[in-house]
């Protein structure tokens, strides 16, 4: 399986993020990824680049800025209107242009709409592989990339290596790595490169874009503290109680997959594999078995507290707090408890 | 009007189960179903084909048992199934798929007619790369829509399409031209429940067989594990945390337990009180 990297891809060098921009705002994916970037770079020894795809204007200047602030040692930037909105047709052939011209050893990517859409096309055109949605990213002795991502159905996860190809692609989801310290840098080495096309050669075109509504915009994957309900809340009722905790706690809610799949909640509240990736300082998960599909969603929160009716629920193997109870009598009793501890009217008695 | 519509038989793998010991996979009794996703791609290939006139075409990349899976998408509807199995598929990563599906395609639009829509599901719900879409377009050069929620207008006479596409905070209308490759998102039809008449029909259907070299693949160094980048290099259990959740049990709830948790959720994330206090202010 292992033969030595052809001749051609030895002067691959450098690990890449590809830095998305969507109406003049980098995705906050993209700034974990030149941390998660900056780690690889580091042991490999080699230069770590953010590629901005963009049109001339602020947007695409701060992006520039940005990836110097969150780790980058140069920036490769193409600049030109066609790539105001994301469409597959340039941004494909710029960022396959950009990768033949440049030769990166590792290119990253959020595993976003945009991400994913794009990944898949230039992989395919570098006839390269690429690991989708991985969770965990390491250097190997022999300086392969090892890509670590969940497996279907069982509780496991596998490593997997593209060892005789360059670049070495990998897409992964919002959340899943941690939020490196922005650091204010002078913009350092930024690479120009032009984008071989004009409008004509691109067929699609884009009638309008409807933004969501703010109503809509359910932020899981960054809120501060999330509440989720799974399965054992045993009816469509039940998900009221979820929700008022989180709204005594000023918190986001949640729920595992069969919740979605039972219609008790839409599809933009799963947490999960297939679901969205979150990373709160405190997840509390309700009713919820703790499967490694779950697990996979929430894993990066500073402090999981379960509550559960079976102490042998798999969830208490990655909780920090684990509650043995009914969650449908527990969960009133807590939101009455932190609304008590939180009110100003409590508060200000306890200091006097 | 011809569509091909790519469908992945797969484990129903909510009833997967890990071996305790040897920590592999049990695939032995586990039933298949056509991935989940598929049938929003198909239902919508469906709908466009009795609105325009023409024929669906399913197709499927797999071991010969996959056989079911396309039965059962002609009981939905469906007027054609191709069955592309071979040994030399054995091991596919997603560029060796779609590299053998793109040329399953080509031999269907030799043999059945050019398609105008390839349609794919978003993602399987067991590899769940989403690649494998992009990847077809690529190779058979179609130009490509991902996570399409609407297909807003299709003009055959003008070979014009006209869809919604889920983007990152909102949704693009696009517009472009046929033949094009459409990954359809979840949730935006419902499967038809089948005729007698299909089914009866699917029944007795003759499945189109073919194999990488009926499929005009030569070089069979592109399909399988040979052609595939990507190599799975170590399969494990995650790793159980080495500090135990700190467990509480109470029977019943009470005030106190809630309490005492609150005050124990204070105690393990520094600062998120004061922050709470401040949040609970404002609301
Ligand atoms: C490809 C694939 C992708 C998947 N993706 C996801 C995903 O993104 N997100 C996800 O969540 N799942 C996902 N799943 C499903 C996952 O495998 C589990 O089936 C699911 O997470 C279980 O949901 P649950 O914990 O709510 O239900 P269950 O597993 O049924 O667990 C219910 C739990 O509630 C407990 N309970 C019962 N009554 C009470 C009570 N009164 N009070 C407190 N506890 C009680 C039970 O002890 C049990 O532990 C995926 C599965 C597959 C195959
Ligand atoms: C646990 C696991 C992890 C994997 N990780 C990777 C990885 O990171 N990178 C990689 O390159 N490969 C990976 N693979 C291999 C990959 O699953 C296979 O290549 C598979 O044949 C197609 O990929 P998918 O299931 O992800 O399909 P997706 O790309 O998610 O499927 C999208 C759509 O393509 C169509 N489609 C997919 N497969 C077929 C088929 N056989 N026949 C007809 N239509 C089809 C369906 O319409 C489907 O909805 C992994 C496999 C497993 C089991």
């Amino acid at each position: 399986m292992k033969k030595e990297l052809p001749e051609h891809f030895k002067a691959y060098k450098g690990v890449w993020v590809f830095v998305e921009v969507e109406r003049g705002v980098v995705h906050p994916v993209s700034f974990e990824l030149l941390g998660e970037g900056r780690k690889l770079a580091d042991q490999l020894g080699v230069d770590l680049a953010g590629v901005v795809l963009g049109p001339p204007g602020e947007g695409t200047k701060h992006a520039v800025a940005e990836s110097f602030a969150y780790g980058a040692d140069l920036v490769y930037l193409m600049e030109d209107a066609l790539l105001t909105d994301y469409r597959n047709e340039p941004f494909s052939k710029g960022l396959t242009d950009l990768v033949n011209t440049y030769k990166p050893e590792i290119l990253l990517l959020g595993a976003t709409t945009l991400g994913r859409d794009l990944a898949g096309s230039v992989a395919t055109t570098l006839l390269t592989g690429l690991t989708a949605d991985c969770t965990e990213l390491a250097v190997d002795a022999d300086k392969s990339l090892a890509a670590t991502r969940p497996t279907f159905g069982g509780s496991l996860l596998c490593t997997i290596y593209t060892l005789n190809f360059r670049p070495q692609m990998a897409t992964i989801r919002p959340r899943v790595m941690k939020m490196p310290a922005r650091v204010e840098k002078p913009v350092g080495r930024v690479v120009s490169h032009p984008l071989a096309m004009v409008e004509d050669d691109i067929v699609t075109k884009i009638l309008a874009f409807v933004a969501d509504r703010e109503t809509n915009k359910v932020n899981l994957a960054y809120a501060d503290i999330v509440v989720a309900g799974g399965l054992g809340l045993g009816a469509v009722e039940n998900m009221q109680l979820v929700k008022n905790l989180a709204k005594a706690l000023g918190a986001e809610y949640g729920c595992s997959r069969p919740i979605v799949q039972k219609g008790w909640m839409p599809a933009e509240r799963q947490i999960g594999q297939t679901g969205k990736t979150i990373r709160p300082r405190l997840y509390i998960a309700a009713g919820i078995s703790g499967a490694i599909q779950h697990r996979v969603g929430v894993e990066g929160a500073d402090l999981i507290v379960a509550i559960n009716t079976d102490k042998n629920a798999p969830i208490f193997d990655f909780a920090h707090v684990g509650l043995v109870t009914d969650a449908v009598r527990f969960l009133p009793a807590l939101t009455e408890a932190f609304s008590r501890r939180l009110s100003p009217h409590n508060r200000d008695k306890l200091a006097g | 009007m011809h569509i091909v519509v790519c469908i992945k038989q797969v484990p129903d793998s909510a009833q997967i189960r890990v071996h305790p010991v040897t920590n592999t996979i049990m695939r032995q009794g586990v039933p298949t179903i056509i991935n989940p996703y598929d049938l929003f791609a198909l239902e919508a290939a469906l709908r466009l084909r009795d609105e325009h006139g023409g024929t669906v075409t399913v197709l499927t990349m797999g071991p010969p048992m996959a056989e079911d899976s396309l039965r059962k998408a002609l009981t939905f509807g469906a007027d054609r199934a191709v069955l592309l199995t071979d040994r030399f598929f054995a091991g596919s990563d997603t560029l060796a798929t779609s590299f053998a599906l793109a040329q399953a395609i080509a031999k269907i639009g030799e043999t059945f007619g050019t398609p105008d829509i390839v349609f794919t599901g978003k993602q399987t719900i067991d590899g769940d790369t989403a690649q494998v879409g992009p990847g077809i377009a690529k190779r058979q050069k179609l130009l490509q829509l991902t996570y399409v929620s609407k297909i807003a207008e299709l003009d055959l006479a003008a070979r014009r399409i006209k869809v919604e596409r889920r983007a990152e905070g909102g949704v693009q209308v696009l517009e472009t031209r046929l033949p094009v490759l459409i990954t359809m998102l979840e949730g935006t039809n419902e499967m038809r429940r089948g005729t007698m008449v299909d089914a009866l029909r699917a029944a007795r259907a003759e499945i189109v067989t073919w194999s990488a070299k009926d499929a005009g693949i030569e070089d069979v160094l592109k399909c399988g594990l040979r052609g595939s980048p990507t190599v799975v290099k170590r399969v494990f259990a995650p790793a159980a945390r080495s500090d135990k959740a700190q467990m509480i049990e109470i029977q019943p709830a009470t005030r106190d337990t809630a309490d005492a948790l609150v005050a124990a959720i204070f105690g393990g994330i520094a600062g998120i009180e004061g922050d709470l206090v401040e949040l609970h202010q404002t609301l």
